[in-house]
C-alpha cells in the first residue's frame, strides 16, 4: 500500500494562493534577490549610453546647459536673488540633485513596462525593477557632481564641513524618486497614460522646487511647510552643505524626510497590492 | 520510506478578463454613451486606487484559463503536461512559478523552483555573451558564485567561446539560442518548470536539448514539462497530465494519457461534409464528404505515426459513371505534394458505377508519413475530358510522434515522409 505523501522538511515550502487587499512588503524575499538587484542595476548602467557618440557626457551636458540657460534668463535678465552666491553655482548645486531625481523618476516609472518580458516570464520580487533603475542613476549623479565641484573651484567656493550630510541628502532624493516611481510604475502597467504625464510631472515639479530661485523668498512658517515637497529639502540641503548658504535648512529637511518616507511607504504598499496582476496586464 | 511530495495543487483556478465588452448586446443610445464617457474615467480612477485589476477594461467579460486543477507530484517525478493550445498549460506553469497568482485554490511547493518559460529571458542585445550569462543566470535565480562555478561549462555547452566578448546582437540566431539554453540548462533547482523551450533551434540542437532534459530527469529532480512532442513525453516522463479547457482531463502513465489525448483528436475535425445544395460537382457526380479515420476506424485528425489510417472520400454518382476517377493529393503545410493516389488502384478498378452513394477509402500505412501536419486536396475527373470537382485543402490532419522509429533519437527527422524501410547489413571482409 502506498505510503501517504509527506513534505520534505529540509526543502523550503512555498504556499501559492490568491492574496487579497493589502499585503506585506515581502522584504525577506527582496533580500533573497539582492544579487538580481545588483545585476539589473549593473545592466542599466552598462546599457545606458551604449551606441551613443559622446556616451556618459550626456550626464553632464543636460544639467550644465540647463544651468547656463537659467543663469542667462533667471540670473541675468530676471535678476532673481541667489542667496548672495554666484548664480551659476547656486543653480547648478540644485540642478545636479534635481537631474538625478528627475531621471530616476522617469526611468523607474517606465521600468515595469520596459521590462515586461521579464515580468511575464520569470518570478522575482517586482520591487527589484524600479529600485534598480533608480539606483542606476547614481553614476550620472557622480559625473554631474564632479562637474559641480569643478564649478565651485572656478568660483572659489569651498564646501563646508556640512558636506558629511550629503550622502543622506542624496538618499532623500533617492527615496523620493523611488516613492513616486513605485506609484507611477504600478499605474503605468495598466494605464499607459502615465507615460505621457511623466514629462509634465517632472516639469511642473521642477518649478515647484527652489532651483531657479531660493526658498528664502518665503517667510516662516511657509518655508518649512514648503518642505512637504521633499525635493525642497534636498535642494536646500545641497546648497547648505556645499555652498554654505547660511539659511539653516534643518526644519525643512526634516519635513521633507518625513514626506519622502510616507511617499515611499505608500508607494511600496500600493505597488505590492498591484503586483499580483502585473504579469497578466503588462 | 514515505514518499516525499514536491507539488500539491488543490483546486487551482485562474480567471482572466478578456476585455471586450460582450455583455452589451442591446441598443445603446447616444445619451448612454455620453454618460458612460463622462463617468467612466472617474469609475476607472476609483478602481485603480482600490487596486482592482483590469480597471482599464470592462469587468464583465471573463474566461477561466484554469479551473479546479488538483494533483500531487512526488519528488523526482518527471511530469509531462499535454493539451491543445489554450488548454491552460502555460497558465499552470506561470502559477506554479509564481509569475501570476491563482484566482482560487492553492498549491504547496516544496523546494526551490526554477522556471524556464522562454529561452533567453532578459538577454540584452547590447551586452556581450559573457555579461549576458551573468545577467540571465541571475534572472533565472542563480547566485553569482554558482554562475562563476559553472561559467566554463556553460560556455562549452553553448559553443560560443570565440564570441564571448561580442555583444549578442551580433550573434546568429542559432548562437543566441544555444547560449540562452546553455545558461538555462545549468540551472539546478529542486523543481524545474519547462515550457516548450525545445521548440527552438535546429534539429541537432533540439536533440542536444532533449538529451539535457533527459539528464535532468535522471538526476532525481522534479521536472514539469509542457510539450506538444508526444514522443518526448513518452520517453522522458514518468507521469502525464492532460489539460483540456482549463481542467484536468486525465492523469496517469504517459503512454495511456498520450493515447487517450491523440484519440480525442476526433473532436478537432477529421471530417468535412457538404450539404446537398453546396456540394461540389456536376451532373455526373458530387462530393459529399471527406474523412480521416484512424486505425480503430474513428474519425480523427490526430494520428499515431506508428499506425495505419484511412482517407475516405464519399461521393454520389448521379448517373452511371464510366472512366471517372476519384483521387486526392497529400500535401505538407508548405504546399509540397507528397503523393497523389487514385481510387482506380482498387479491386473495383475502372468498372462503371451505377447511381448511388459510394465511399472510396485509401489506407495510408503506419511508419510512413513523418511527424507533421498534412493537407489534402480532393478531386474527380474524367481523364482528358473534364474535371467533376476539385477541392483544395479540404482537410488537414496531424501525424503525431508516439515512439515510432525516429523517436528513439528523441527528435523529428528531416523529411516529408519517414518510412520504415528494410535494411540489410553484410560483412564483406
Amino acid at each position: 500500500m502506498a505510503q501517504p505523501a509527506v513534505e520534505n522538511p529540509t526543502s523550503p515550502l512555498t504556499l501559492i494562493r490568491p492574496t487579497r487587499g493589502w499585503v506585506n512588503l515581502g522584504l525577506y524575499d527582496l533580500w533573497q534577490y539582492r544579487e538580481l538587484l545588483y545585476f539589473l542595476t549593473w545592466r542599466d548602467i552598462k546599457v545606458r549610453y551604449k551606441q551613443t557618440v559622446i556616451g556618459a557626457a550626456w550626464a553632464i551636458i543636460q544639467p550644465f546647459f540647463t544651468m547656463i540657460v537659467f543663469s542667462l534668463f533667471f540670473g541675468r535678465l530676471a535678476e532673481i536673488p541667489s542667496d548672495g552666491l554666484p548664480y551659476p553655482a547656486f543653480a547648478f548645486a540644485a540642478l545636479v540633485p534635481w537631474q538625478f531625481f528627475a531621471n530616476a523618476l522617469t526611468q523607474s516609472s517606465n521600468s515595469l513596462v520596459d521590462n515586461a518580458n521579464l515580468i511575464r516570464k520569470v518570478y522575482f520580487p517586482r520591487l527589484v525593477i524600479p529600485m534598480s533603475s533608480v539606483i542606476a542613476g547614481g553614476v550620472d549623479f557622480a559625473l554631474a557632481f564632479l562637474t559641480l565641484l569643478a564649478l565651485m573651484l572656478f568660483y572659489g567656493i569651498a564646501p563646508t564641513a556640512n558636506i558629511v550630510w550629503l550622502p543622506l541628502l542624496l538618499l532623500l532624493a533617492l527615496v523620493t524618486a523611488l516613492g513616486v516611481g513605485l506609484w507611477l510604475s504600478a499605474m503605468n502597467v495598466q494605464f499607459r497614460d502615465v507615460r505621457y504625464t511623466i514629462p509634465f510631472i517632472t516639469q511642473f515639479w521642477m518649478f515647484a522646487t527652489p532651483i531657479a530661485y531660493p526658498s528664502s523668498l518665503l517667510e516662516e512658517p511657509w518655508r518649512t511647510l514648503y518642505g512637504l515637497n521633499p525635493m525642497v529639502g534636498v535642494v536646500e540641503g545641497f546648497r547648505w552643505a556645499l555652498l554654505g548658504v547660511d539659511t539653516a535648512p534643518g526644519p525643512v529637511v526634516l519635513v521633507s524626510a518625513l514626506a519622502a518616507v510616507l511617499l515611499l511607504l505608500g508607494g511600496a504598499f500600493y505597488f505590492r497590492r498591484m503586483e499580483r496582476t502585473f504579469a497578466d496586464v503588462v | 520510506m514515505s514518499r516525499l511530495v514536491a507539488i500539491q495543487a488543490e483546486g487551482l483556478s485562474k480567471q482572466y478578463r478578456i476585455g471586450a465588452n460582450q455583455a452589451h448586446f442591446g441598443y445603446k443610445t447616444l445619451r448612454d454613451t455620453l454618460i458612460d464617457m463622462a463617468s467612466a474615467p472617474l469609475r476607472r480612477a476609483t478602481r485603480l486606487l482600490r487596486g482592482e485589476a483590469g480597471a482599464a477594461s470592462d469587468l464583465r467579460a471573463t474566461v477561466w484559463a484554469l479551473k479546479d486543477v488538483s494533483f500531487e507530484i512526488e519528488q523526482g517525478e518527471v511530469v509531462g503536461i499535454i493539451g491543445r493550445n489554450g488548454a491552460g498549460k502555460s497558465t499552470l506553469l506561470k502559477i506554479l512559478s509564481r509569475i501570476t497568482e491563482p484566482t482560487e485554490g492553492c498549491a504547496r511547493v516544496c523546494g526551490r523552483v526554477g522556471s524556464l518559460l522562454e529561452v533567453g529571458t532578459g538577454f540584452h542585445p547590447e551586452l556581450t555573451g559573457r555579461e549576458n550569462i551573468y545577467l540571465n543566470g541571475a534572472i533565472l535565480g542563480m547566485h553569482k558564485a554558482e554562475i562563476e562555478q559553472k561559467f566554463d561549462e556553460i560556455v562549452a555547452f553553448a559553443e560560443v567561446t570565440r564570441f564571448l566578448d561580442t555583444p549578442v546582437k551580433f550573434y546568429s540566431s542559432g548562437m543566441y539560442v544555444r547560449l540562452a539554453f546553455a545558461v538555462a540548462a545549468h540551472l539546478e533547482p529542486e523543481i524545474l518548470l519547462v515550457d516548450e523551450v525545445l521548440a527552438v533551434g535546429d534539429a541537432a540542437f533540439q536533440k542536444k536539448c532533449l538529451g539535457k532534459m533527459g539528464d535532468v530527469a535522471k538526476s532525481g529532480r522534479t521536472v514539469f514539462f509542457v510539450s506538444h512532442n508526444m514522443g518526448a513525453i513518452n520517453n522522458l516522463c514518468s507521469h502525464a497530465i492532460w489539460l483540456d479547457a482549463g481542467r484536468v482531463r486525465m492523469t496517469g502513465a504517459p503512454e495511456s494519457v498520450v493515447a487517450a489525448y491523440l484519440s480525442e483528436g476526433a473532436e478537432a475535425g477529421g471530417e468535412r461534409r457538404w450539404r446537398a445544395d453546396e456540394a461540389p460537382g456536376n451532373d455526373r457526380a458530387c462530393l459529399r464528404a471527406v474523412r480521416v479515420r484512424d486505425s480503430e476506424g474513428t474519425v480523427n485528425a490526430t494520428l499515431d505515426i506508428r499506425k495505419p489510417f484511412y482517407i475516405e472520400i464519399e461521393y454520389e454518382a448521379l448517373k452511371r459513371l464510366t472512366n471517372t476517377r476519384i483521387f486526392f493529393e497529400l500535401m505538407t503545410q508548405d504546399g509540397t505534394i507528397v503523393f497523389t493516389s487514385v481510387d482506380t488502384n482498387s479491386a473495383w478498378g475502372e468498372a462503371p458505377r451505377e447511381p448511388g452513394i459510394y465511399v472510396s477509402r485509401c489506407e495510408i500505412p503506419g511508419n510512413f508519413l513523418n511527424e507533421t501536419r498534412y493537407n489534402i486536396n480532393v478531386a474527380s475527373d474524367v481523364p482528358f475530358v473534364e474535371f467533376v470537382f476539385w477541392q483544395n485543402n479540404v482537410l488537414s490532419f496531424q501525424v503525431e510522434q508516439t515512439g515510432g522509429i525516429s523517436a528513439r533519437f528523441s527528435d523529428k527527422w528531416a523529411g516529408v515522409i519517414c518510412p520504415q524501410l528494410s535494411w540489410e547489413i553484410e560483412r564483406i571482409t
